[in-house]
């Protein structure tokens, strides 16, 4: 048996003696997500139960080294890991901003303060993050962005507007882009901030969706105070520190062209659609579509293995996460919108019990974010035109 | 196993994509026995420097004489074909038929010429104009010592060069495969030059006496065999198309690299960017899938047929995009005989067609998924 045989064995047995069954359900809807935080929401004792027991091991980041509270794994133990949680259905212990975008950045570019004082708490989900990013002037065209950081000597002062900032109002910290020399090009006055959200100064306010949920904030900051050791890289070089950053975050948002577990979505529709006397789906372009769908699905899960494969080989081009983030995206927006199609005007409703309070039309206005956020899908495409393709003036 | 190439997995591909654009180039062999009305669409003489390569061994095991080798192996020889367009009977004989002898009892009386590049062998599957093998009409009836084949066959490719072919009929005791041989009596081979220039071939079995040491594998029981030779050859396909693909669009990105219009390069165009950027974007899923397929096919996973009618309904209409975006962003001279992009544009056709379409494969993905 080699090595990697028996940690296979022995995560199997720590997983089936420490992963709670309720923990090894699907998760029903975003709610079932557990954040951490300072104030931390615990829907059950088995989600607090799972997500400290992961957390003890350093599981909630098995990759990232024992001294930041990972757990010091190699790629093919993380591999292992994730493929033996896979295997029993396990949840996600920890959803988070600061493993998925931060931690990486500061792994990167933080000091040895930074990383000694960060990485360990968002590891164990105490602190929960938001990313300040957009600004109302500043989408696709970021580095435009206009918040104020003026050095005031013992401290940072900001001022400012951020928007689309993910829960904002439930964060304990914020990762912030702001401009710290306004007569420099764009690119090269900003840098990279951290700071807390309970400074005095910062508000936030939610933005109701078409969803009708409210997942965003608008996030103000007045003259709010930030200790000078909270800047992450170099001054004025906050853009190489936030295109990092976004590489994380597209990899992350390009997850979402995964859902369903693998599970084919025409054997899941075909369950409430019925079927004729051979056996298949009763309406025939439906089912085009559906077994069309699932071709490109199961193509696009192989895609998504050979990419985490690639990169932790340190293989595969830098823009790559462009282009997974364009193609996951664009895919579950296709899902949701076969979902709604196969649910017909049961699928319309908005409040109803049955519909679990319109738990598939808001599911569904919430992928159409997803080619927007974090990019939308047309900046990937020109930054794949420009990075892969080397087309000329992208 | 990691979804990408291992080291021994580059030397491979690096050798074939080295030989493939040298001997094996469009100017060299595809145009080469095009213009010169070639009655077997292909070159013999290199043919037989497959052998001397190895690849027609890819797939034999050592001890037949081969490289003992798998389909990713397979699939990587198959993409540096597809980019170049190279025509040979590579996919037909050394993929699918080597498959098909795979565990058979005829493996001693046609492995040595195929693996030395002289023998042509290929499959004779489909009847009607599209690939339907689950409703095989052709009869195999018990006659003496052996069977007497009735039917007829179509896109039977390099029909017209074969000297056997590996024929699924229905005897009495259900599909059976047999390895009929070129002279035999009651078998009439037509040759018919395909769009791509390829030369396919419809063939008249008419009461055609085979022994019953040309069945492959046992009698009734070959419907697994068929799976397997078809599985090998929509995989391997799938990697052509990879290939070809591939290849259109460096072709095709290159252009836009150059050509002016409005004073400008057209690649700056961001209509041209994205959709250039989209069709790379679904290439590389493609050729993710299709690496998937091999590798669980080589593992002997039970989730391969599923995987690999994925990769061959996605490598299909990916390749298809390729070749579209490529004859439209080349514009009028994109029409042109004298350009290759064409030459692309019709060889996606035929490998489209070949062992099934997107879909058909979509349509028996769903069937395997139980809707």
């Amino acid at each position: 048996m080699t090595d990697l045989d028996a940690f296979r064995q022995a995560t199997r047995a720590w997983l089936e003696a420490n992963c709670p069954p309720e923990m090894r359900e699907p998760m029903r809807d975003e709610s079932d997500a557990v954040w951490g935080g300072r104030n931390p929401v615990f829907k059950n004792d088995a989600q607090k139960k799972w997500m400290d027991a992961m957390a003890s091991r350093g599981w909630t980041v098995p990759d990232w080294p024992g001294d930041y509270g990972g757990g010091g794994l190699s790629p093919a133990e993380t591999k292992v890991v994730r493929q033996e949680m896979a295997a029993i259905g396990a949840r996600n212990p920890l959803m988070s901003f600061g493993i998925s975008m931060l931690g990486p950045a500061l792994l990167k570019y933080g000091t040895e303060e930074q990383k000694k004082l960060f990485l360990p708490e968002i590891a164990r989900g105490e602190i929960r993050w938001c990313q300040g990013y957009s600004e109302p002037g500043a989408g696709s065209d970021l580095a435009s962005l206009q918040t104020r950081c003026e050095d005031k000597g013992d401290h940072w002062l900001v001022n400012g507007q951020k928007v689309w900032t993910s829960y904002a109002d439930q964060a304990d910290w914020i990762f912030c882009l702001v401009r710290t020399d306004p007569q420099a090009p764009k690119h090269k006055g900003i840098s990279f901030l951290l700071f807390d959200m309970a400074s005095p100064g910062v508000s936030t306010r939610p933005i109701l969706l078409i969803s009708g949920n409210s997942p965003f904030c608008e996030t103000f900051f007045d003259d709010v105070q930030v200790p000078k050791a909270q800047l992450v890289g170099e001054l004025n070089k906050g853009w190489d520190v936030a295109k990092y950053l976004l590489g994380h975050e597209r990899e992350m948002i390009s997850g979402m062209g995964l859902g369903g577990n693998g599970e084919s979505l025409g054997a899941a529709l075909a369950e409430r659609l019925g079927r004729d006397d051979s056996g298949r789906l009763a309406d025939p372009l439906l089912r085009a579509d559906l077994a069309r769908f699932d071709v490109d699905s199961m193509a696009f899960r192989a895609m998504s293995e050979r990419f985490i494969d690639e990169l932790k080989a340190g293989q595969g081009h830098p823009a790559l996460p462009s282009m997974m983030k364009y193609a996951g995206t664009e895919l579950n927006k296709d899902r949701h919108e076969l979902v709604m199609a196969a649910g017909g005007s049961n699928a319309l409703e908005w409040e109803s019990d049955s519909s679990k309070g319109g738990k598939a039309a808001r599911e569904w206005l919430r992928t159409k974010a997803n080619s927007i956020e974090g990019g939308t899908s047309e900046i990937q495409l020109g930054i794949v035109a420009k990075h892969i393709l080397q087309l000329p003036g992208a | 196993m990691p979804l990408y190439l291992t080291d021994d997995q580059m030397m491979l591909r690096d050798s074939a994509r080295d030989f493939m654009a040298g001997e094996g180039s469009i100017k060299q062999q595809l145009r080469h026995y095009r213009d010169s009305n070639c009655s077997d669409g292909f070159g013999h003489a290199l043919w037989k420097q497959f052998g001397e390569m190895g690849f027609t061994g890819i797939l034999v095991d050592e001890a037949d004489g081969g490289l003992g080798l798998g389909h990713v192996e397979v699939g990587i020889v198959l993409e540096e074909i597809g980019r170049n367009l190279t025509p040979s009977p590579f996919l037909m004989t050394a993929v699918a038929v080597v498959e098909a002898l795979r565990g058979t009892a005829l493996r001693e009386k046609w492995l040595p010429g195929i693996l030395s590049g002289e023998t042509v062998a290929t499959l004779a599957v489909d009847e009607g104009p599209k690939h339907r093998p689950e409703t095989i009409a052709m009869k195999a009836d018990r006659s003496g010592n052996g069977f007497r084949l009735s039917g007829r066959k179509q896109f039977v490719v390099q029909g017209a060069s074969a000297d056997f072919f590996v024929v699924a009929a229905h005897s009495g005791e259900g599909l059976t495969l047999f390895a009929v041989e070129k002279d035999l009596k009651g078998l009439s081979v037509e040759g018919v030059r395909l769009a791509d220039a390829s030369i396919g071939a419809r063939i008249e079995f008419d009461n055609v006496e085979v022994d019953s040491d040309a069945v492959l594998g046992e009698v009734g029981e070959g419907a697994a065999i068929l799976s397997r030779m078809l599985g090998a050859g929509r995989v391997g396909a799938a990697s052509e198309m990879v290939g070809l693909g591939s290849a259109a669009m460096g072709m095709t990105v290159e252009y836009l690299r150059q050509r002016k219009q409005f004073g400008k390069l057209i690649g700056e165009f961001q209509v041209l960017q994205h959709r250039s950027a989209h069709l790379y974007s679904e290439l590389e899923i493609a050729r993710a899938a299709t690496l998937k397929a091999q590798q669980l096919l080589d593992e002997g996973s039970e989730e391969a047929e599923a995987m690999i009618s994925v990769a061959k309904a996605k490598t299909g209409s990916v390749s298809t995009l390729a070749v579209q975006e490529g004859v439209q962003m080349h514009g009028g001279i994109g029409m042109t005989d004298e350009y290759d992009i064409g030459l692309y544009m019709k060889r996606d056709r035929v490998l489209n067609e070949l062992f099934g379409d997107p879909n058909y494969h979509a349509d028996k993905l769903a069937r395997m998924k139980g809707y």
